[in-house]
C-alpha cells in the first residue's frame, strides 16, 4: 500500500487539489445568478484579502503614473528651456509651472463641471470614483474603483459616466468595490430602444459587446438608434445613455441586436456610483419597477436580493400613499377642489360652488 | 560549474532549482498585480496571462510535480479571487498546468529556447482547452463560446512575452 501511495503520489496530490476543487466549485455555483450578484459572507472575506493584497499596489501605481506624467511635463520641459535661454528661466519656469497648474485645473473643472450638469440633470446623490484596476482576464469583465463601505457604498448601485452606463456594484469592501461592466456575460440592464420603444434585456457577450436579447425581428430597428435605460431592472435609473444600435442579425426566430455602448468601457478613470435615485417622478418609478424585465422567451433579468418579510414590512411603512387618479371631470368631490382647512376661518361662510365654478356650470349644462 | 562540487544521483537533481522564498512570493504576486493594472493603461493587454507564464516558470524550473500543482492551485486562486466567478476555476486549471509542464520537464531539455517556445505556446492552448470545459460541462454555462482564433492568438502573444521573462527569471535559479 505504501508503494501504491509512494509511486503514485504526484497524481494523488492532483486529483485530490482538483477534487478539493471540484467540491467548493459544486457548492458556490448552486446560488442563481452567481456572477452578477453580491458574494456570500464566507467568499466575500478572501475576495476582500485579494483585494486588500493588489489594490494598495494599484493605488501607489496610479499615484506614480501621475507624478512621473508630471515631472514629465514639468521638470524635462522645464529643463530644455533653460538651455535656450538663461535669462529668461527663472520666468519661464514659473510660467510653465503656472501653466501647466492652470491646464490641469482646467481640464479637471471641466470635468467635474460635465459630471456636475449630469448629475444635476438625472440623478439625486453620486460619489465620484477612480478607476484602480481590472480584473486582468478576459473570463470577467470587472472593474476596481477606489471607494467602498466607508463612503456609503453598497451592492447593486448602479455605475454611470456623463456619457452613458458602466455597470453595478458587485463586491463592495472598506475602501473598495468591484463594478460588474454591463459587458460582461452575466450582467444584465433593462432598456429601451429610443424611436422604437422596444424593450429588452441587454447583455454582454464572450468577446465584450452587448446584444440585446430575445427581441423579435421589427423593420423600424435601424443602426444608430439610441439605447436607453428603462428602470425596469431596479438598478440603473430610467432614461439613461446605454449604448446606440451597432448591427441587426437574426438568431432562428429573433433579432440580434449588437450594441456599441456610449460609455468607453475600456478606457474609465472616473465614474459616478448613483447613490439614489431622484430625478424620475415616482409614479413612472413605480409603474416600472413593477413589472419584470422580461424578453420574448420570459428571461428574467437578474433580480436584486428578495426582500426579507422584516424588509417588507419597512419599505411598505415608508412607501408614500397611493394618489388619486386625476379626475377626468372636476366636481366639489374632486382631489384639490376643496379649500385647504388653513385659508377657512371659522363661522364665515364658504361657497363650494365658487371653489369650482367651471366644474358647477360645467354639471349644469349637463 | 558549483554544481560538479555536489554528487547527484540523476539528472533531474541536478536540474532542479530552487527560489529564495522572497522571489516564490513576489513573482507571483507581482504577476496578478500587473494582469490586473496593465490593462488599465492599455485595454488589449487584457489578453495576457502572466500568471500562466509564471505557474510554468516556477512549474518546470522546480522539476517536482507536487510544487507544480501547489504553484498552480495558489497562483489560479489568487486570479480567481479577482474576479466575479466561483473561486477555483483557475486553480483548477493551472494546477494541472503546474502538474504537465514539471512531468514533462523531467523527460525533456526545458531550458532550450525551442522547448520553452512550444511549451508556453501549448499549455496557454491547454488553458484555453481546459477552461471551456469547465465552463460547459462542469458549470454549464450557455453563454461561452470560445474563438479559437482569438485562442490562438492569446497564446502567441503570450509566449512572445514569456520568452523574454523567463530568461529574466533565469537569474533568480539556485541550484537544488
Amino acid at each position: 500500500m505504501d508503494g501504491f501511495f509512494a509511486r503514485y503520489r504526484n497524481a494523488l496530490v492532483l486529483i485530490a487539489v482538483l477534487v478539493v476543487f471540484t467540491i467548493g466549485l459544486a457548492v458556490q455555483v448552486r446560488r442563481p445568478d452567481y456572477g452578477s450578484r453580491e458574494d456570500g459572507k464566507h467568499v466575500r472575506v478572501f475576495r476582500y484579502w485579494a483585494v486588500a493584497l493588489v489594490s494598495p499596489f494599484e493605488r501607489v501605481f496610479r499615484a506614480t503614473g501621475q507624478g512621473i506624467r508630471g515631472i514629465w511635463h514639468n521638470y524635462i520641459d522645464l529643463r530644455d528651456v533653460r538651455r535656450q535661454n538663461e535669462q529668461l528661466k527663472n520666468d519661464l519656469n514659473r510660467m510653465r509651472l503656472y501653466q501647466a497648474a492652470m491646464a490641469e485645473d482646467a481640464r479637471q473643472g471641466q470635468r467635474l463641471q460635465a459630471l456636475l450638469e449630469f448629475k444635476q440633470q438625472y440623478i439625486a446623490k453620486t460619489v465620484a470614483a477612480q478607476v484602480i484596476g481590472t480584473s486582468g482576464s478576459e473570463q470577467s469583465r470587472v472593474l476596481y474603483i477606489d471607494k467602498g463601505i466607508a463612503d456609503g457604498l453598497k451592492p447593486d448601485m448602479a455605475v454611470i459616466t456623463p456619457d452613458g452606463i458602466v455597470g453595478k456594484l458587485r463586491d463592495v469592501f472598506q475602501h473598495s468595490a468591484q463594478v460588474l461592466l454591463i459587458s460582461d456575460t452575466t450582467s444584465g440592464a433593462g432598456v429601451v430602444l429610443e424611436t422604437t420603444r422596444i424593450r429588452g434585456v441587454l447583455r454582454g457577450t464572450t468577446d465584450g459587446r452587448l446584444r440585446i436579447l430575445d427581441v423579435l425581428p421589427d423593420s423600424r430597428i435601424k443602426p444608430g438608434e439610441p439605447v436607453l435605460t428603462s428602470g425596469g431592472d431596479q438598478v440603473f435609473p430610467r432614461g439613461l445613455k446605454a449604448g446606440v444600435v451597432e448591427s441587426i442579425g437574426q438568431d432562428r426566430n429573433y433579432a440580434l441586436v449588437t450594441v456599441k455602448p456610449t460609455a468607453n468601457l475600456a478606457r474609465l478613470e472616473e465614474v459616478l456610483v448613483v447613490m439614489e435615485k431622484g430625478a424620475v417622478a415616482p409614479e413612472q418609478v413605480a409603474a416600472t419597477e413593477n413589472e419584470p424585465e422580461t424578453g420574448a422567451r420570459g428571461e428574467h433579468l437578474p433580480q436584486l436580493k428578495p426582500e426579507t418579510p422584516e424588509e417588507a414590512a419597512k419599505n411598505a411603512k415608508e412607501a408614500p400613499l397611493p394618489r388619486p387618479t386625476p379626475a377626468v371631470r372636476q366636481d366639489t368631490y374632486s382631489p384639490g377642489a376643496t379649500p385647504s382647512a388653513a385659508t377657512l376661518t371659522p363661522g364665515a361662510r364658504h361657497d363650494n360652488a365658487a371653489a369650482a365654478p367651471s366644474t358647477e356650470a360645467g354639471g349644469d349644462q349637463h | 560549474m558549483t554544481a560538479l562540487g555536489r554528487m547527484y544521483s540523476s539528472r533531474r537533481e541536478m536540474d532542479e532549482h530552487v527560489f529564495h522564498p522572497a522571489i516564490s512570493l513576489l513573482v507571483p504576486l507581482v504577476a496578478v498585480f500587473a494582469g490586473a493594472y496593465l490593462p488599465k493603461l492599455a485595454p488589449w493587454l487584457m489578453i495576457l496571462d502572466l500568471p500562466l507564464v509564471v505557474v510554468i516558470f516556477f512549474s518546470v524550473a522546480r522539476r517536482s510535480p507536487i510544487s507544480g500543482v501547489m504553484t498552480g492551485a495558489l497562483v489560479g486562486v489568487l486570479q480567481d479571487l479577482l474576479l466575479n466567478q466561483p473561486i477555483g476555476i483557475n486553480g483548477m486549471v493551472k494546477a494541472v498546468v503546474g502538474y504537465v509542464a514539471a512531468s514533462i520537464s523531467l523527460r525533456v531539455d526545458v531550458d532550450a529556447l525551442a522547448t520553452r517556445v512550444v511549451m508556453n505556446f501549448s499549455f496557454c492552448l491547454l488553458q484555453s482547452l481546459m477552461l471551456l470545459g469547465i465552463y460547459q460541462w462542469l458549470l454549464r454555462d450557455a453563454n461561452v463560446q470560445t474563438r479559437w482564433l482569438h485562442e490562438l492568438l492569446r497564446a502567441g502573444v503570450n509566449t512572445v512575452v514569456a520568452i523574454p521573462l523567463f530568461f529574466l527569471l533565469d537569474y533568480a535559479k539556485q541550484r537544488a
